[in-house]
């Protein structure tokens, strides 16, 4: 199928284009940018007159809740989001029920991903079995089927000594260590930012050194062991400080951060705001500021959606009783642009955070529209404002912070392997 | 951000927290307050007819005898009808969601719930959810607030010291894990009392406690010199385990009060205590049982103050 994606303002930041171009795709690849290759005869046009046309965006934590989570969300439901999104690839981490530390389930998982022909799904393994920080996995055969990387989600190993074997086993094969650092003797019983608001709410805190000091313990031992490591989900000033210093002395890290805590502070808890409880903890102003100067210095190299679908039920609590997380693929590109509008950047670099540099971190070649890459594509319209609400999401989990709040920014055609899996239609709700 | 206690004309809704009221809106609750006491001593009726015909539901999901008890009396000196509930005796332990809870005795026709839960915000969510004519008074949910403690605290403050504004007031013990006293720091500061102290040492003392507007301090002698209100803290057995504090007996020797340390505040302060006490672990009996306790009149105050709370909530009396 020949398609042209015509009259769009293509932007491909990794290679530097920011005009107006035609995007010609042939056979699943881009077969050429601007002009029309010899011969080439389209078989279907899509106008993105007044739009964007940009690579598929790469999420690096969306939590499709298969298997075992079914009631929260399911594969095809989360899927539909993701490409609603604009999202063409996306990794997952491995704490589903049971978590992904069996190639069987592995295998399933990305065949029942494929059948679904949406977004290419990168499984995330677990690091140890059943993600209980004691026995290693059988990594080389996890990713034999299909891991593309191994972490521990949100468990932490406590047993240093595993984790720092878990590191060389890992090193030995040349896998990356994704991980996020939290201490969980000091994060015990959390639920929110050691700070101003879980004081004046009476809510059990996370200090920030509950980060910072199991951080300080994963950069030694990736410099110690050789690992390649990805920080997962920083959360503090103190944090990106670490990261910073870490890639300054020439460590081969890398670090991203969850889209919610570009925005968003403990100050959005308000009065107990359920679905401000997320992990980590939304910290403090400063913290959030730090965040989002790590991300434009390149200390922090991706925004992820660290999408986590939770059905109602579980929000309508007390805010320490309701499960954490919030819904994220079709927020990840809104809130991106907001970032990059707000630090007066261009959608460039917004789109950068959530395309070729989250493909580096999963070591893909992809997140750009190069003559002959695979035509993962993003039409957008980054001028429209739409307000986020249930009706208005593909997702099974209806549950985020942004509940009522206008995004500017909306997908509007999604192309995986030139093939268009995604076209937004108004809902008469809407 | 709306303030969920108040409705659009800004009247009292719920009662959630302190935090957020106006001086006013206290002032209004301490004045009512100070009436249904003349009623209930000068009179030989102890019963008003301000809350005939409303139904108040008492749904403790964590154990209480003292609280609940002067809730119930206060809403029968209104007429009111009064169901008490243990929570965790019967739904909560079937499996029943919170909010199920409420729905159901919405069911029954309840026109105010007196709420008591463990985790912090149980309240505000229930407020959150009930239809705009019901009434939610948080009766202490975990570590947050407990507002009607608090507004009897400052009952009981101005009744024997008359002002807010001369006062120096110490709160001791249990900052971290005590919502009496995130109420009563809110209270204090909001009806104009100059220098509001908390005393205890680091392991009880929350994050940001500087960001409350009150002075800390570590040593108790420091702390209560030149006081005019000791509020003491009741400290639960359990902090003793998880490395907060090491003995109930070191406990007692550094941060407990004793006459000895009571001479170091102002030879006419008071010294509360929102009970039950700890004889022996953050007071010593002959401050509990001496001259210059008001520990029992607090008790009795909480029912003129409830009573308050209550009808003020209904737009009576």
């Amino acid at each position: 199928m020949n398609i042209r994606i015509k009259n769009g303002h293509l932007i491909d930041p990794k290679n530097n284009i920011d005009g107006r171009h035609d995007l010609f795709i042939m056979d699943g690849r881009v077969a050429a940018v601007g002009i029309a290759p010899a011969d080439f005869v389209a078989q279907q046009v899509v106008d993105a007159t007044n739009l964007v046309v940009a690579p598929g965006l790469i999420d690096l934590a969306a939590r499709l809740r298969e298997p075992g989570y079914e009631y929260k969300a399911t594969l095809e439901s989360e899927m539909n989001a993701a490409v609603a999104g604009g999202i063409t690839i996306l990794s997952c981490p491995p704490d589903t029920d049971p978590p992904l530390d069996e190639p069987g389930l592995v295998e399933m998982l990305k065949h029942r991903a494929r059948e679904l022909n949406k977004a290419r799904v990168y499984p995330v393994g677990a690091l140890t079995y059943g993600l209980k920080g004691v026995e290693l996995t059988e990594m080389a055969e996890l990713a034999d089927a299909g891991c593309i990387a191994f972490s521990q989600a949100d468990a932490a190993i406590t047993d240093t000594r595993v984790l720092m074997r878990s590191m060389q086993y890992a090193a030995t094969f040349g896998f990356s260590v994704w991980l996020r650092p939290q201490d969980s003797f000091l994060a015990r019983d959390g639920v929110a930012h050691d700070g101003e608001v879980a004081t004046r709410l009476g809510l059990p805190a996370i200090p920030v050194c509950a980060e910072t000091i199991a951080l300080a313990t994963m950069l030694q031992l990736a410099r110690e062991t050789g690992v390649r490591l990805h920080v997962c989900r920083v959360s503090s000033a103190d944090g990106v400080a670490l990261v910073r210093a870490a890639k300054q002395q020439g460590m081969p890290i890398t670090c991203d951060v969850s889209a919610n805590h570009v925005h968003l502070s403990e100050m959005d808890i308000g009065f107990f705001d359920a679905h401000c409880h997320l992990v980590p903890p939304l910290r403090s102003l400063r913290d959030r500021d730090a965040l989002r100067a790590g991300l434009l210095d390149g200390s922090i190299d991706a925004i992820c959606s660290d999408h986590s679908p939770v059905d109602e039920d579980a929000k309508q609590l007390p805010f320490a009783e309701a499960e954490a997380g919030a819904t994220g693929l079709e927020l990840l590109l809104p809130l991106a642009l907001k970032w990059a509008r707000q630090e007066r950047r261009p959608i460039a670099d917004g789109l950068a955070r959530i395309t070729h540099q989250p493909a580096q971190i999963l070591g893909l070649d992809a997140g750009h529209l190069s003559v002959g890459s695979i035509a993962d594509v993003c039409v957008f319209d980054p001028d429209v404002f739409w307000q986020i609400k249930p009706a208005a999401l593909s997702s099974q989990g209806k549950n985020t912070p942004f509940l009522g709040v206008e995004l500017q920014g909306r997908v509007c055609y999604t192309l995986i392997r030139g093939q268009l899996v995604y076209q937004f239609q108004p809902k008469l709700s809407q | 951000m709306n303030n969920p206690q108040l409705n659009k004309h800004g009247e009292l809704q719920h009662l959630l927290s302190t935090e957020g009221l106006s001086a006013s809106i206290l002032f209004k609750i301490l004045d009512k307050a100070d009436s249904f006491l003349n009623v209930a001593e000068g009179r030989e009726i102890k019963k008003l007819p301000l809350l005939h015909g409303i139904s108040i539901f008492n749904i403790f999901f964590e154990n209480s005898t003292r609280t609940r008890t002067t809730f119930e009396i206060a809403a029968k000196r209104l007429s009111a009808d009064v169901v008490n509930l243990n929570i965790s005796s019967s739904s909560a332990s079937k499996g029943e969601s919170l909010l199920d809870t409420v729905d159901n005795l919405c069911a029954m026709h309840a026109d105010m719930f007196v709420v008591r839960h463990a985790q912090s915000g149980a309240a505000h969510l229930i407020a959150r959810h009930v239809a705009p004519e019901i009434h939610v008074i948080n009766a202490g949910d975990g570590r947050h607030a407990h507002p009607t403690q608090a507004l009897l605290d400052m009952f009981t403050i101005r009744y024997y010291k008359k002002e807010f504004h001369n006062l120096r007031v110490a709160i001791v013990g249990d900052i971290l894990h005590s919502r009496v006293a995130r109420s009563q720091i809110h209270a204090l500061t909001t009806l104009g009392v100059p220098e509001v102290r908390v005393i205890a040492p680091k392991t009880l003392l929350p994050g940001c406690v500087d960001k409350l507007g009150v002075r800390v301090f570590h040593d108790l002698a420091a702390g209560l010199r030149d006081v005019d209100v000791v509020m003491m803290l009741r400290l639960q057995n359990e902090r003793m385990q998880g490395a907060i504090l090491p003995s109930a007996q070191e406990y007692f020797k550094y941060y407990g009060l004793t006459q000895e340390k009571l001479a170091l505040a102002r030879s006419d302060a008071i010294v509360m205590h929102p009970g039950p006490m700890n004889r022996g672990v953050e007071i010593d009996s002959s401050v509990a049982d001496g001259a210059q306790s008001v520990i029992l009149p607090q008790v009795t105050f909480g029912i003129a103050v409830r009573m308050a709370v209550m009808s003020t909530l209904a737009g009576v009396g």
